[in-house]
């Protein structure tokens, strides 16, 4: 069965005047996958996420998000996407409910489902008693899991995750990708960057990228037979680090 | 709008920001109106008297009977003005003409020479102000005795509009003006760069709210305060000094209006240069408070500056809202005689809007 392509990029390619961020760069990702994309620092990741969520325009390259032209209709993209960054995304100065109710807002959402939907998500991460608290006196765990819920509460058809665990101790960790498969079963794709390595083991499938070019696609397993590594972290190493002794 | 919404709950849950928004307005309020006085007491002055006739006797006597001056010496000739100006206590000389009575009779008016010490412009703008104000009173008095309809003593300065000769009619348009520019710039660029320094910006990026959308909501909450403040600022303005509205407190409104708009572009173009609130608040001062306060003519008189920095002035928004509140509030003027600052504080905020949302746009949509 032919599965389908949520995201469909062809030789993507990004300058920045004479520095090319993003070097003809080519891959699908699947309904319901869950995506990592990995790379060192300044790997040209961040620029990608860019594109793919329709804040920065391809210098060439076709690039469809979602069914949606990424060069053409950007702003589509955003309605059908979900987006949590490295950082904080919450307002530390509202209320666990006000910021659901932001965010339902900004995607449009009608009042009377929004309120619906969010006391329906409150009661599913078991966060009800929480609910009028301010965002500043809840545990960065929580605000983190809450951060995702409300980055996946208008159904969005793809969630990026730009390093959504970094800081976070190991057990919020574990939760936090329960949470994430959860969220891929129900048939939302998530496309996950992370420099914590185990995580990658996590994954569907991950992208290794160095040097703004993907230099390593498949499932994780496959990767590591296929350079003969026990771990993702060993795979990373040794596919990044020749290069980067070169430079 | 929820956006707009969530940024009223950040303003009033944050008790800090509403203390700037009105606690600093009325403390400056008051504080320039009771301790900063900018009018004068006692200030010594000459006189050179050519006349010697009844008018410049009791003329003299109408400067001396003031709490503004004292007459600290009678000249007797040209010369020695000069010397007395070296000297350096004596702040003006008052020179009338020979025969002053008798040319006020025949042509029915004449002309006293006021020479003011320039070293300290501000104190020789009130100084030559106020003795126009009592040249001015007097010769109303005389108006009126003779029943003649032109005022018989002609001053070479003059300063009409400010009969009681108090400082408040000069501090609160200023003051408006001031305060407009801090709250305006100032709060919009930092809640716009602190949601850049959380990093919520960038979840607002990401959603479907076009650029546009973020700065009108961002930037309409405190369209309100400003005005707010400026309803405020003028009812203390009535009530604790006295001060009311001459002119129409409806148009007046209205150019408060397009000077916020100004102002919030101002502070959209600020968020745009920098990415912490420390440089959102170092900038702001220093490119908009400083130049507000001392260029705009709110303290220093900008016919006192050197010819420079009357160009200098020219292109700050501040000096054109001044004159134009001073007109409204204290002239009672009318759209008639401001309409060519309106225009030029109506072509500046629209050009700082267009700048400024194009520069946040390409801004955010190159940086990391």
């Amino acid at each position: 069965m032919e599965r389908e392509k949520v995201i469909e990029v062809r030789d993507l390619v990004k300058k920045f005047g004479a520095f090319t961020a993003n070097d003809h760069l080519s891959f699908d990702v699947y309904r319901g996958e869950i995506f990592g994309f990995l790379g060192a620092n300044g790997a040209g990741k961040t620029t990608a996420i860019r594109i793919l969520c329709g804040l920065s325009r391809p210098t060439s390259g076709r690039v469809m998000v979602a069914g949606i032209d990424a060069s053409r209709r950007p702003e589509e993209i955003k309605k059908r996407i979900g987006y949590m960054s490295q950082r904080f995304s919450l307002y530390e100065d509202l209320t666990v409910r006000e910021n659901i109710e932001l965010y339902g807002g900004i995607y449009g959402m009608r009042m009377k489902e929004l309120i619906h939907r969010r006391e329906a998500m409150l009661q599913r991460l078991s966060f009800t008693s929480y609910g009028d608290t301010l965002i500043r006196s809840l545990p960065l765990g929580l605000r983190q899991k809450l951060s995702f819920a409300t980055a996946v509460f208008h159904d969005p058809e793809i969630v990026f995750l730009d390093e959504p665990t970094s800081g976070v101790d190991p057990v919020t960790r574990r939760q936090f990708w329960e949470m994430i498969y959860e969220t891929a079963s129900q048939g939302i794709t998530v496309f996950v960057t992370t420099h914590y390595m185990d995580e990658a083991e996590y994954c569907d499938r991950i992208t290794i990228m160095n040097e703004g070019k993907i230099v390593a696609l498949d499932t994780p397993s496959v990767l590591r037979q296929q350079y003969g590594t026990a771990t993702v972290e060993e795979l990373f190493v040794k596919i990044t680090r020749p290069q980067r002794t070169m430079v | 709008m929820a956006f707009v919404r969530k940024e009223f709950i950040h303003i009033f849950r944050d008790y800090r920001t509403l203390i700037i928004l009105f606690g600093i307005p009325a403390a400056q309020i008051l504080i320039f109106g009771y301790a900063v006085r900018t009018d004068l007491k006692n200030a010594a002055i000459a006189v050179l008297d050519n006349a010697h006739d009844e008018v410049s006797k009791e003329l003299t006597q109408n400067i001396e009977a003031s709490k503004f001056f004292y007459v600290a010496r009678q000249l007797d000739s040209y010369d020695e003005i000069d010397a007395t100006f070296k000297e350096g206590k004596i702040r003006a000389v008052v020179v009338f003409p020979e025969k002053m009575a008798a040319t006020i009779t025949r042509e029915g008016t004449a002309t006293i020479s006021l020479i003011a010490d320039g070293t300290e412009p501000n104190t020789a703008s009130l100084v030559t102000g106020y003795i126009n104000g009592i040249l001015s009173t007097y010769s109303a008095s005389l108006t009126g005795e003779l029943t003649a309809t032109m005022p018989l003593i002609m001053p070479e300065v003059r300063m009409y509009f400010n009969p009681n000769l108090e400082s408040h009619y000069m501090f609160i348009p200023g003051l408006i003006t001031l305060i407009l520019i801090m709250i305006c710039s100032l709060m919009t660029s930092v809640t716009i760069v602190r949601e850049k320094e959380y990093g919520t910006m960038e979840v607002l990026l990401v959603s479907p709210l076009r650029p546009w959308q973020i700065i009108v909501g961002k930037a309409t909450p405190y369209f309100f305060l400003s005005l707010i403040n400026v309803i405020v600022i003028l009812l203390m303005a009535w009530f604790v000094f006295g001060l009311p509205v001459q002119g129409s407190i409806a148009l007046l409104i209205a150019e408060c209006m397009l000077y916020i708009l100004l102002g919030l572009a101002l502070g959209i173009l600020i968020s745009t240069l920098t990415g912490k609130m420390e440089n959102a608040i170092f900038i702001s001062f220093l490119a908009l408070m400083l130049p507000a306060l001392l260029l705009s003519g709110f303290i220093f008189p900008i016919e006192n500056m050197p010819k420079i920095y009357d160009y200098v002035t020219m292109i700050l928004p501040p000096r054109w809202f001044v004159d134009v509140i001073r007109a409204i509030m204290i002239k009672g003027a009318g759209i008639g005689y401001v309409w060519k600052e309106t225009l030029i504080l109506a072509v500046t905020a629209l050009l700082l809007m267009v700048i400024s949302i194009q520069k946040f746009k390409t801004r955010l949509g190159e940086a990391k």
